[in-house]
């Protein structure tokens, strides 16, 4: 059975098949992200005062990823753009520079996940907070039953509102050195992971689901790139309109981090 | 006729790629500069100005790169349709904000 309008346009809607549903698609993915945004802000607002963080997060890193997904935009419209006008060797060229330079997103997104899961605030017996990288953890570590030693490159504060703004005068001038806490004198203890606190929290629902669909465009896009070209040969046509339907997605995807990289990073 | 149907030349759109990656570019960097200037007490003011260029940003991906300034009428029918729905949704947000009930405490 041969699927109607997969090239040509239905002529009661003027778009193929296919346009439509990845536009009807992307307009329910804005309403998945806009709930979770609606979210952030709930948080963000209800926030106690001097509780909100700001500059927790690696801008140089954010900056670089903003980029990489601009030029993924770009490689990923020159790849259409040259199955329109039948240039096969391009668009294998401009799809590959898309897939590396997702993957290349993906792996700095990985090593910022990585510097805040071995990140660490302790809560001390005195009321003080260590807080800073894990150095290591003795052998005999045991929080439950108080035995070991754990070392942190970091610094020791009196009040937790002092780790919240890490731009403030006073956290640029913070000296970071080595600490090393007994068991015996941590209260409680915990990285900076989702469960952190609200901010954290939201941090990595919305850059985790984003990820996944970095992660998922890119599977399509490898698909396409890779064994699905085959159709190249059978009917150009209808591959053009897929690598531009799989196009839009990934501009979508773009358009997301676009918001994402100023709300999180950079407010 | 959309973008997407008009014949397409590579040369051409080597140049509009090159346009909005370079203005991609100066936005992504006003919006740090934005971040790290000394603008009013909070962080209200800043956030409206870096939302604002951010706008821009999203304006000109979805516009040529998604080529949403040449589409079918039925596309802007879908996204209007999302415009709405989403206003509403961040509408409500804010309307449950200062919507406490009798008798519990908001700070």
């Amino acid at each position: 059975m041969e699927i109607p309008y997969t090239v040509q346009a239905r002529p009661d809607t003027g778009l193929y098949n296919a346009k439509l549903g990845i536009w009807l698609f992307l307009a329910s993915e804005v309403m998945l992200f806009g709930g979770l945004f609606s979210a952030y802000v709930l948080l963000r607002v209800g926030a106690e005062p001097g509780m909100w963080p700001h500059g927790w997060l690696n801008v140089t890193l954010g900056t670089i990823n903003t980029l990489l997904l601009a030029l993924s935009a770009i490689t990923t419209l020159l790849a259409w753009a040259a199955c329109k006008v039948r240039d096969f060797t391009k668009f294998k060229i401009f799809h590959a520079c898309t897939i590396l330079l997702a993957l290349t997103f993906l792996g700095i997104k990985s090593y910022e996940y990585h510097d805040k899961l071995i990140h660490y605030e302790i809560k001390l017996n005195n009321g003080t907070f260590a807080d800073g990288h894990l150095v290591e953890k003795s052998a005999d570590f045991d929080l439950a039953k108080k035995t070991g030693t754990v070392t942190l490159h970091g610094h020791i504060v009196t009040d937790e509102k002092e780790l919240m703004d890490l731009r403030s005068p006073e956290a640029k001038s913070a000296k970071h050195e080595e600490v090393t806490v007994a068991a015996t004198d941590i209260k409680s203890m915990g990285n900076y992971g989702p469960r952190h606190n609200t901010f954290t929290a939201i941090y990595f629902t919305l850059t985790g689901l984003h990820a996944l669909h970095i992660f998922g465009g890119t599977v399509v896009i490898f698909y396409f790139w890779g064994p699905g070209s085959r159709m190249w040969k059978t009917d150009p046509e209808r591959f053009t309109n897929r690598i531009e339907v799989s196009g839009l997605f990934w501009h979508f995807v773009d358009l997301v981090w676009i918001f994402l990289f100023p709300v999180l990073y950079l407010t | 006729m959309s973008e997407s149907e008009k014949p397409v030349s590579l040369q051409s759109y080597f140049r509009l790629c090159g346009v909005v990656f370079l203005v991609v570019l100066c936005t992504t960097s006003a919006m740090i500069a934005t971040s790290f200037a000394h603008i009013g007490d909070g962080w209200t003011l800043k956030v409206a100005l870096i939302l604002s260029i951010a706008v821009v940003n999203a304006f000109l991906v979805a516009g040529y790169l998604m080529h949403l300034l040449s589409e079918k009428k039925l596309v802007y029918t879908v996204l209007a349709f999302t415009v709405f729905f989403f206003i509403g949704l961040m509408g409500l947000t804010m309307w449950a904000m200062n919507d406490f009930p009798p008798g519990t405490a908001a700070h």
